[in-house]
């Protein structure tokens, strides 16, 4: 089946998400679909797949133009997408979910859909019985379950987004034998991937979106010099030779981020020492961990989202337990410790969700201010309205106090979490500090951030922004599928490699688990 | 940057202030035409029914001082909510709360019946509180260690609770000679809390009331502890990231709302029935939700709101006798109060 795209058209407020794709997907191929993160491949499979209407633009399925308005329409026309995150139902066995999730016409009986399962789970070497609870299944067997379901409905056109996140190394391997076969079937097979290694093994042709729009000439055939593909990926602006570069978005207090050692680092204990530390979120595993977080430092989280840098980020304020190793925390054991123990211990965590984790929407700014105010039963409520008020000058928020917080624009919602900040924090924990701010407003945010670094604090941020990890870091780990590097110094760190490791190109020459890390 | 400190929020303070009497408006409207249609296709004249509704209580002293005697638990059931609202819990485990208050009230009105009258009293009050802040924890327990949703967990302890009262009074303090489910042995009339003259009315029970609802609403609006309570109700993970200890604020809302039920059983046994009943809570835990529903647990509105469905639950009891309609109508006006009011506020929310 040939599935094209033309001038495919998609806008989310003022963002453009697809901007004019046009590209065309040979059947008996398996096409690679690459780009960072926010470049357009979810939204484009979605809009092939029938999760999303496109707002121009058409998408022609053996040449002919199709109207795919929900996913049930595009597998009748033989478009198939398989999920990150499974869609299932835990509480069914294998076969029930088959049932529940096929129309009438596909499977009709339930002898015929234990058969349909069985053939095709033989066909194409899955390990999967009809009567297994879904609940006992791996990830992968869930995978390799909704792909069976996509071909028992008729899907002639899989749509895979980043189908190895979560499954291991022989589950990859089988369902890579798997897309061969459909492949070699005359099905087309979409493969999204941010994993270079991947694209390479299987695909024979590979197309990169970057900012919603197909980089250069369009679809190129495999193999391709990884180099290349690195290029399209994150641009070509990326300078290959000199690892320094200057700020682009200078910053008042940083005039240079790479100016090391830092005022009284080598004298005081490491913000956080991490020894063998091993934890697990969802599907996720960061294992072996060994870490030393400076004080007086800005380190970066680089890494394509969901690699792991959650992981760590939940485990420096004590939102996550470890399952193994011991994390100590200015020099102090955390054993066993919650996260108001973190807190006490001058931890803050500044979550990107300012009003679901970070802040209490209705309240007042000046009720924020009450509520930090150390011990008193009574609130002090002119003590608060002046700390509030002196908050507002010193970090230029638009409000007054007794505006709630959900009245304040993004910008001004994250300088306020951060004028909350009580002096004698040693620990900043920051998940994308500045999302969704403006330029000026990120700005603001990192010259405080900045200042709070000068005063001794470490600072640990994760950001999908690239230049905002070059920009402001003093040094870098790279996660990588589960991986995490050594602690690079930014000096010694080029745009191009960075990107390299990201994409996990040269991965396991940086790879900090066995080896402990900077200085 | 003072050039920052500009206009929006006030304007946004008189939108939400104009917003909130428009609610008002629209939620008496709306539950009055639909209690008109309720009155009208029963064949009750509406304006005669609204008449006993609104002022039918202040017909006669003797339902005047009936109405301050279901206004007095109805406020303390309101003040409790009041603080389970402002933490985000809806503690429909009011009920029972309340009859395990008028249980626990029994024990020392039963065991020590020498005691000097006052001290029994405050022993009974006591005891009340205790009671119901006991079964109060036990849906705290059960939410915070097992996760079970307060709404079941309460429900759950209403069943129990008021399977307890009903054991007392058929099993171990029946009357003697008989039991009857209708209650156990009246107080002896030394021990019932005074009362105004030949009324029912016993001043001590609103005056209780009274203060007890200053209080909350200075712990709500004045304290850290009440501003702590309603940053946990409004986003526990932000509360919890602020330093505030989130579980224990739920547990300790519950408990203070418990407590204050088991006071409003306690004025049922001294007060009303003076007996145990199996139906000691009598609604008033129920009404109370709605009460609180209505004004989003604001303490400020408890005292008109309460006093308000005092009034028209107990005007609408003559209603049988007067228009030969049943008095539950009263109940019909307070719920569609409720109703249209959150239909109100949705509507408005969702623009």
């Amino acid at each position: 089946m040939e599935v094209s795209v033309h001038n495919l058209t998609k806008t989310f407020g003022t963002l453009r998400a697809n901007d004019r794709i046009s590209l065309h997907f040979a059947g008996g191929q398996i096409h690679g679909v690459l780009g960072e993160n926010g470049a357009g491949k979810s939204t484009l499979m979605k809009l092939l797949s029938g999760f999303l209407r496109p707002d121009g633009g058409e998408i022609l399925l053996d040449s002919t133009p199709v109207a795919l308005g929900e996913p049930g329409a595009a597998l009748r026309a033989g478009v198939g997408m398989v999920h990150q995150e499974p869609l299932d139902v835990p509480g069914f066995s294998a076969l029930e979910n088959l049932l529940c999730a096929a129309p009438r016409w596909a499977l009709p009986t339930r002898i015929e859909a234990r058969n349909t399962l069985i053939v095709l789970a033989g066909r194409l070497g899955f390990s999967i019985a009809p009567d297994d609870p879904i609940s006992a299944l791996t990830v992968g067997q869930r995978q390799q379950l909704e792909i069976i379901r996509l071909l028992a409905c008729g899907a002639r056109t899989l749509i895979l987004d980043e189908p190895t996140t979560g499954i291991s190394a022989a589950q990859a391997r089988s369902l890579f034998a798997a897309l061969r076969r459909l492949a070699a079937e005359g099905n087309t097979v979409l493969f999204v991937s941010h994993k270079l290694d991947e694209v390479a093994a299987i695909c024979n042709t590979v197309s990169v979106l970057r900012a919603g729009q197909v980089v250069g000439e369009g679809q190129v055939p495999m193999p391709q010099p990884q180099e290349r593909l690195l290029n399209m990926m994150f641009g070509g602006g990326a300078d290959h030779t000199n690892p320094v570069e200057t700020p682009r978005r200078g910053v008042s207090t940083t005039t240079n981020p790479v100016e090391t050692p830092r005022r009284g680092v080598s004298t005081t204990v490491p913000a956080w020492q991490i020894e063998g530390i091993s934890a697990r979120d969802g599907n996720m595993v960061l294992a072996g961990l060994d870490l030393s977080i400076p004080a007086g430092a800005v380190v970066g989280l680089a890494g394509l989202e969901g690699s792991g840098q959650q992981i760590l980020l939940r485990l420096l304020c004590g939102q996550l337990r470890p399952s193994a190793g011991q994390l100590r925390l200015a020099g102090v054991d955390m054993a066993g410790a919650t996260s108001a123990t973190f807190r006490q211990g001058g931890v803050e965590y500044l979550p990107a969700d300012r009003l679901v984790k970070g802040l209490v929407g209705p309240l007042t700014l000046a009720e924020h201010f009450a509520l930090l105010q150390p011990g008193g039963a009574i609130i002090n409520r002119h003590g608060a309205e002046v700390k509030a008020r002196a908050a507002i000058t010193g970090y230029n928020i638009k409000a007054t106090p007794d505006s709630p917080i959900l009245s304040l624009s993004g910008g001004n919602q994250q300088r306020a979490m951060l004028a909350m900040i009580p002096d004698n924090t040693r620990a900043l924990v920051c998940e994308q500090p500045t999302r969704g701010l403006d330029v000026a407003s990120a700005r603001a945010i990192w010259g405080r951030l900045m200042a709070r670094r000068d005063a001794g604090c470490a600072v640990v941020f994760a950001t999908a922004d690239l230049d905002e990890i070059l920009d402001y870091s003093d040094y870098v780990l790279v996660f990588f599928a589960g991986r995490v590097s050594q602690m690079l110094p930014r000096a010694e760190l080029s745009a191009y490699r960075l990107a390299e490791l990201i994409g996990g190109v040269g991965f396991d020459a940086v790879n900090g688990r066995a080896k402990a890390n900077p200085q | 940057m003072i050039a920052h400190d500009q206009a929006t929020p006030t304007i946004s303070e008189g939108h939400t202030r104009r917003s909130a009497l428009l609610i008002a408006a629209l939620a008496l409207v709306g539950a009055l035409i639909f209690t008109s249609l309720v009155l009208l296709s029963s064949n009750v004249p509406p304006l005669a029914a609204y008449n006993l509704i609104f002022l039918g209580t202040f017909s006669t002293p003797t339902r005047i001082s009936d109405m301050v005697m279901l206004a007095s638990p109805l406020l303390l059931c309101s003040c409790g909510l009041t603080l389970t609202f402002a933490a985000g819990l809806y503690n429909l485990g009011i009920e029972g709360q309340m009859a395990l208050g008028a249980v626990a009230a029994m024990i020392p009105l039963r065991l020590l019946p020498n005691l000097p009258p006052p001290l029994l009293w405050v022993l009974a009050f006591a005891c009340g509180a205790a009671g119901g802040a006991m079964w109060a924890l036990l849906v705290a327990g059960l939410r915070i260690r097992l996760q079970v949703n307060e709404i079941f967990a309460g429900l759950g302890l209403n069943f129990l609770a008021s399977g307890i009262a009903l054991y007392l009074v058929l099993g171990p303090w029946r009357r003697i000679g008989r039991a009857s489910s209708s209650g156990t042995e009246p107080l002896p009339t030394d021990v019932w809390l005074p009362t105004f003259g030949t009324l029912r009315v016993a001043p001590a029970a609103p005056v209780i009331a009274l203060i007890i609802l200053v209080l909350i609403w200075f712990a709500v609006t004045r304290t850290r502890w009440g501003l702590e309570l309603r940053a946990v109700g409004l986003n526990p993970q932000a509360a919890g990231r602020m330093g505030i200890p989130a579980t224990r604020r739920l547990a300790e809302s519950l408990a203070a709302c418990g407590a204050l039920a088991g006071i409003a059983g306690a004025i049922q046994v001294l007060a009303v029935f003076h007996q145990l009943i199996p139906s000691i809570s009598s609604g008033i835990g129920l009404l109370a939700l709605l009460v609180v529903l209505l004004i989003q647990a604001n303490p400020a509105w408890v005292l008109p709101i309460a006093a308000a469905f005092a009034i028209f639950t107990t005007g609408s009891l003559q209603m049988s006798v007067a228009l030969g309609a049943d008095s539950s109508i009263a109940g019909v006006l307070q719920g569609a109060l409720v109703l249209f009011a959150l239909l109100a506020r949705g509507l408005s929310g969702r623009r």
